[in-house]
């Protein structure tokens, strides 16, 4: 399995195990990847664990639901890409997928 | 060799751990806490945990291998039971002495017991730890009724849960209204309304006295009535766990007292999360906290300072509570506000209520509005127009300059 590369917002490349089922989020977490918050540990309540997610993959993701877009849709930082990490589950489709970190959460 | 001891294994302790890993520190971490759990979430232990939706390894905030991986010695199931500073070393209840070069203290908090006839009964629990849960759970598989003491957040959460689960159930508040030291009238009343929607009976200004029962409870009494209950849960309240500090003659006033670098009145000392008295130079006053969030930036905040680093911990506080399909979000406290703004329509559950102070916007609750609970986190301290606020038509993002 090529698994989860993330990557920092100052080009640190981080090439982790996916785990199905567990969340990008998680998986960030468990890996020690820097720049995600996750302060309400992924219940959708804090928006601290927001990423861009490469375009090559915006079609394999579960659709985004009003309240992660509601979260997300102040964020200076946003982009057309932008998803909370807490709301993808990994899983085979997305095997091998690029994840950027932004600078700040907010 | 001596490292860093951090006493605890909640949700500050296990940030702190991981943030000074990430921070590049590749020296000894020792963490050690009673709990026989490695550090987990308790935000789901009155919600989702305790309805059965998430399964226990999702309440882990890390895979127990992280800590094995990353050489963090994690220790459960043991009590540090005292610290010597002039030594700089901690004992524990299973005999060890160990050495610090910095000590972490994140003991937490404990639940406000209840001290009152029949207290000690089999089938009265408090809410706080996952062991606790688990008992609770086990009640509630064969309990047909519940009396929650205290119309907090958490028992309201276990109000929406167990009567979601089929179960009849008391509430029992002191107070003249549900989450009085928490939020406002218009708030309390919507939520009573909510709780009162969906069958549960709430009694306001009324003090619990006593519970009944032979070999476990079956009713509790109140001043004017006895009401029957297979299972109580009471929620009255937490306490900081500062007795360790106290002994060790650190500074203390309702919590540890840190200063905004989460460090004590001993350099080599440092505290996080529910157990501090800590000064927020946003609000311009101390405060002690019971969130997650406040755990987990005073955690990344005590980690950089231990290794040297000036982080300054300065943000606004905020919460959320889940109660059946409504997420309620909140920053700041709605009692420092001297106006309150309603956007959205409370009977659609579906709105926000802005606190202003001199017109600036000091608080949000928001129900089911994470775009409300966003913008407040932007907008505080900030002057707005309370009635283009009041307005739904009138876009948020116009009201950020
Ligand atoms: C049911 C419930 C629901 C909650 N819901 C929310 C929510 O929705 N949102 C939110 O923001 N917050 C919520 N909270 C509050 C939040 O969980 C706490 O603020 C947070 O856990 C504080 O983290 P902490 O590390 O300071 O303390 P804790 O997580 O309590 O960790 C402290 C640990 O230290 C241990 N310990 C204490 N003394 C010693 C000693 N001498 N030796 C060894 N170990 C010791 C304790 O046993 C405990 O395991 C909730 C709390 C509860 C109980
Ligand atoms: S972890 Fe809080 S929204 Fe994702």
């Amino acid at each position: 399995m090529a698994g989860v590369k993330f990557i920092e917002h100052n080009g640190t490349e981080h090439n982790v195990d996916g785990i199905i089922g567990e969340s990008l989020m998680n998986i960030a977490l468990a890996n020690l990847v820097p720049g995600i918050d996750a302060d309400c540990g992924g219940e959708c309540s804090c928006a601290t664990c927001h990423v861009l997610v490469d375009d090559a993959w915006a079609g394999k993701l579960p659709e985004i639901t009003e309240s992660e877009s509601s979260m997300l849709d102040l964020n200076p930082d946003r982009e057309v890409n932008s998803r909370l990490s807490c709301q993808i589950p990994f899983s085979e489709e997305l095997d091998g997928i690029t994840i950027q970190l932004p600078e700040f959460q907010y | 060799m001596s490292g860093i001891i951090i006493i605890g294994a909640g949700q500050a302790a296990g940030q702190a751990a991981a943030s000074l890993r990430q921070e590049g520190y590749e020296g000894t971490i020792t963490l050690i806490g009673d709990e026989s759990f490695a550090p987990y979430q308790r935000p789901p232990l009155s919600k989702q945990y305790l309805s059965g939706e998430l399964s226990i390894d999702r309440v882990y905030i890390r895979p127990a291998k992280f800590y094995e991986d990353r050489n963090i010695d994690l220790q459960s199931g043991v009590r540090v039971t005292s610290i010597d500073r002039q030594n700089k070393t901690i004992s524990t209840d299973n005999g060890q002495t160990l050495a610090y070069q910095k000590l972490l203290i994140c003991t937490g908090s404990r639940p406000r017991e209840l001290n009152i006839p029949g207290s000690d009964l089999p089938g009265i629990h408090y809410l706080r730890r996952l062991d606790d849960v688990d008992r609770i759970r086990d009640d509630m598989a064969s309990a047909n009724s519940i009396c929650i003491i205290g119309g907090g957040y958490i028992g309201l959460e276990v109000a929406a849960v167990a009567v979601t689960a089929g179960l009849s159930v008391n509430i029992l508040e002191m107070e003249s209204r549900i989450l009085q030291r928490v939020t406002n009238e218009q708030m309390s009343a919507f939520y009573h309304r909510l709780h009162t929607d969906r069958g549960v009976n709430i009694h306001t200004s009324t003090a619990c006295t006593g519970f009944k029962g032979d070999a476990r409870v079956n009713s509790v009494l109140c001043q004017d009535q006895t009401i029957a209950a297979d299972m109580v849960i009471v929620g009255i309240g937490i306490l900081p766990n500062i007795e360790l500090a106290q002994q060790a003659g650190l500074e203390c006033d309702n919590g540890i007292l840190v200063d905004d670098h989460c460090r004590t009145s001993d350099p080599d000392i440092f505290s996080a999360g529910d157990c501090t008295n800590h000064p927020n130079p946003i609000l311009g006053r101390r405060l002690r906290l019971e969130s997650v969030p406040n755990a987990m930036e005073q955690a990344r905040t005590s980690a950089a300072n231990m290794l040297g680093g000036d982080k300054t911990y300065a943000a606004v506080p905020w919460f959320w509570s889940d109660q059946y399909e409504l997420k309620l979000q909140m920053v700041g406290f709605s009692s420092d506000g001297d106006t309150a703004v309603l956007r959205g329509d409370p009977e659609a559950l579906q709105f926000a209520t802005f606190y202003l102070k001199d017109g600036k916007v000091v608080a949000v609750d928001a129900v089911n509005s994470p775009k409300e609970f966003m913008v407040a986190k932007r907008l505080y301290g900030m002057q707005v127009n309370a009635d283009s606020l009041a307005d739904s038509a009138i876009d948020l993002k116009s009201l950020i300059s």
